[in-house]
């Protein structure tokens, strides 16, 4: 039993992969044939077996891979992890919840014991094995948030709350979509949302704050969203566009299948129990087209999706300047058959 | 999304006598497993089976959040109230399975604060009694000022004492003591947090002060112990799910709400939190608006209603439930 974790990486000759297995378990995110923007947030409960829903926080074969990138990432600029000082109780609070939920999913690489406040934790995996003081920075190599987010896959964005509203106040963000924490600390959830359209009435935004400061502890929720990559690059920030914002222009109808990935964000939402911040895991899945091809409904009804989207949606994610090249592209996989309902393969 | 808070099933295991007016319930779980790990301010809320009829309170967990073995609420004996705290007195037994909810954090400490200035009146004191055990805990820096009636009714204002010493300032009714609250509040270092929590009296004159000596609303944090007030019983119409109900003097409009099969959002009960926010469809009469969530506008609209606290007095009210 057990993951077998692949060697593979996310930048320069990108090895990324996916297994079979895991490609039939990708969180495809169109339920139908047309993407609409919507608030679609339900309760993060356990979901299939051998589906990412199987334990509420996901491991998989690219786990090892993944912190390696991040380490590469934090080497090259710190920045990308922070947390303001009060943040420090919210930190223990994450640790506690993914080394809770690591080892109840995955006992056979990780485990947690317990004696008071002695905790030891080993991961497997990565060749940790650490005992330390639950509480005491003083005995771990790094804050409490940057130890465990080193240890787990996705991003991690801490929010304060006071005043009725979100504060970004912590937070480890390396595999994200354009966006950038260095930014965004600091900020409320009105300040930190100013940039999306389409969207724009206020009210969904007010209705989606309401919604998250009333996540109670016990209840967490989840989302998901979408975008697309060119080359499996986990690292899409701001502060590197240099070096993937020119990806964008080497599609070509020859490579499509191979550079277009589609990138989907499992995000979920949790109350912690100590500091009463709340997380959100943001879980990022990515599977290229040649992948996806092999499971023909996500396929016929990605090319409905991307051909129909409107233009200022395409626009937001950034498709504008391969779209025609990939929307072609699919249309060769598109029968024109009608496509089941419901996100999974047939 | 489901409604209301996750559930924990849990027995009493102990019931001690605080004073005259206060009990304290002690909780653990039935299987045995440690309780969930809360922060200083949360409360549950506990449902009692008094005969055919649930009633829901909240009350502050007042234990160190340190310790999850067990969680402890105090619960002070209201005779003329609807009868919740008496239920809680005269049938909570050790050994009884009761069911309550999840913590829930709505008076949560700034953690920013260089330093924590908590006024309690009376029963007031429960959240603060774990809030203290969270920053003492931490080295957190913090001062208590404690109203009571009489030094018999100062609910474990010997405990708080014994503990953190000269950090804790009682003040007693009946020997004519008050709170210097201009002089407190005007000699507070920067970055001072204020957090109140006891009766709406006491939480407006401290409000009030704090906005007239320039503190940032930011900064000020309180508490209300507002249970629903009993009224004149009225109907209500539920447009959604196609029912008429009436809602008796000594219940709630949310409890009526409930106890007709539906099931609708809440965390608090008092009014603050803004979980039980419903439409009015139409009505014909007054609004008794008794939450402090709605804006004046909101009341004044006559559109909104927030079911756990406020009441209506006329001769029709439609409700989108
Ligand atoms: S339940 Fe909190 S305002 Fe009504």
């Amino acid at each position: 039993m057990g993951i077998t974790f692949r060697k593979e990486t996310f930048r320069d000759d990108f090895t990324f992969r996916n297994s079979p297995e895991h490609i039939r378990r990708f969180p495809f995110p169109f339920h139908e044939d047309a993407y609409m923007y919507a608030v679609n947030i339900e309760p993060h409960v356990v979901g299939p077996k051998g589906s990412v829903l199987e334990n509420l926080i996901d491991v998989d074969e690219h786990y090892v891979a993944e912190m390696q990138d991040r380490a590469l990432v934090l080497a090259e600029d710190p920045l990308r992890c922070q947390s303001l000082p009060h943040m420090t109780l919210a930190g223990w609070d994450l640790l506690e919840l993914l080394m809770e939920q690591q080892s109840l999913g995955y006992p056979e690489h990780f485990t947690l014991t317990r004696d008071g406040d002695r905790w030891r934790w080993i991961n497997r995996p990565l060749g940790i094995d650490d005992t330390f003081t639950f509480g005491d920075t003083s005995t771990l190599p790094y804050g409490p948030m940057e130890y465990i987010t080193r240890q787990s896959q996705g991003d991690f964005c801490i929010l304060d709350q006071r005043d009725g509203n979100l504060w970004m106040d912590a937070g480890m963000v390396t595999t994200q979509a354009d966006w950038s924490l260095d930014f965004d600390i600091g900020m409320n959830f009105f300040e930190w949302h100013a940039p999306v359209p389409l969207a724009h009435e206020k009210g969904i935004f007010i209705r989606a704050l309401k919604f998250l400061t009333n996540i109670q502890q016990g209840k967490p929720a989840r989302r998901l969203n979408w975008t697309m990559t060119v080359n499996p690059r986990l690292d899409t920030s701001p502060e590197n566009y240099h070096k993937w914002g020119p990806d964008r222009a080497t599609v070509t109808p020859e490579n499509v299948g191979d550079k277009v990935h589609l990138r989907v964000e499992l995000q979920s939402f949790w109350r912690l129990p100590r500091s009463n911040g709340i997380v959100f895991p943001i879980r990022c899945y990515l599977i290229k087209m040649d992948e996806l091809l092999t499971q023909p409904k996500w396929a016929r009804r990605l090319h409905r999706v991307i051909r129909d989207l409107p233009d200022e949606l395409a626009n937001y994610k950034g498709l504008t300047r391969y779209r025609p090249t990939l929307v072609e592209w699919l249309s060769k996989l598109d029968d024109g058959s009608a496509t089941s309902p419901g996100f999974g393969p047939d | 999304m489901s409604t209301g808070t996750t559930k924990l099933d849990v027995v009493v295991s102990d019931v001690v006598p605080v004073n005259d007016l206060v009990t304290r319930f002690h909780f653990r779980r039935r299987d045995g497993e440690l309780l969930p790990t809360f922060s200083g301010g949360a409360h549950v809320v506990v449902e009692m089976r008094d005969g055919g009829r649930t009633r829901l309170n909240p009350y502050s967990l007042m234990g160190s959040p340190l310790d999850t073995s067990e969680y402890t609420i105090s619960v002070r004996r209201d005779d003329v109230g609807r009868g919740g705290s008496l239920f809680m007195h005269r049938n909570v037994r050790p050994g009884l399975e009761m069911v309550i909810s999840y913590p829930v954090n709505l008076f949560s400490l700034d953690l920013r604060a260089k330093k924590h200035l908590m006024l309690a009146g009376g029963i007031g004191i429960t959240p603060f009694m774990a809030q203290t055990a969270q920053l003492a805990a931490e080295g957190g820096n913090f001062e208590l000022h404690y109203t009571c009636r009489t030094a018999s009714l100062g609910t474990y204002a010997d405990v708080l004492r014994e503990r953190y010493d000269r950090r804790i300032r009682l003040y007693h009714d009946d020997r004519e003591e008050r709170i210097e609250l201009d002089r407190l509040l005007s000699t507070q270092p920067l970055g001072t947090h204020l957090y109140v929590c006891g009766p709406a009296g006491m939480i407006n004159w401290v409000r009030d002060r704090a906005a007239a000596l320039g503190w940032p609303p930011e900064t000020v944090h309180f508490e209300h112990f507002a249970a629903p007030q009993p009224g004149l019983p009225f109907d209500v119409t539920l447009a959604v799910s196609g029912k008429t109900i009436r809602v008796d003097e000594q219940q709630s409009l949310l409890e009526a709400i409930e106890a007709a099969g539906v099931d609708p959002p809440y965390l608090c009960r008092g009014g603050v939190c803004g979980q039980c926010e419903t439409n009015v469809i139409s009505h014909d009469g007054k609004f008794i608006h008794n939450d402090h969530w709605l804006s004046e506008e909101d009341h004044r609209s006559g559109c909104k209603i927030m079911p756990c606290v406020s009441r209506f007095e006329g001769k029709s009210l439609v409700l989108e439930r």
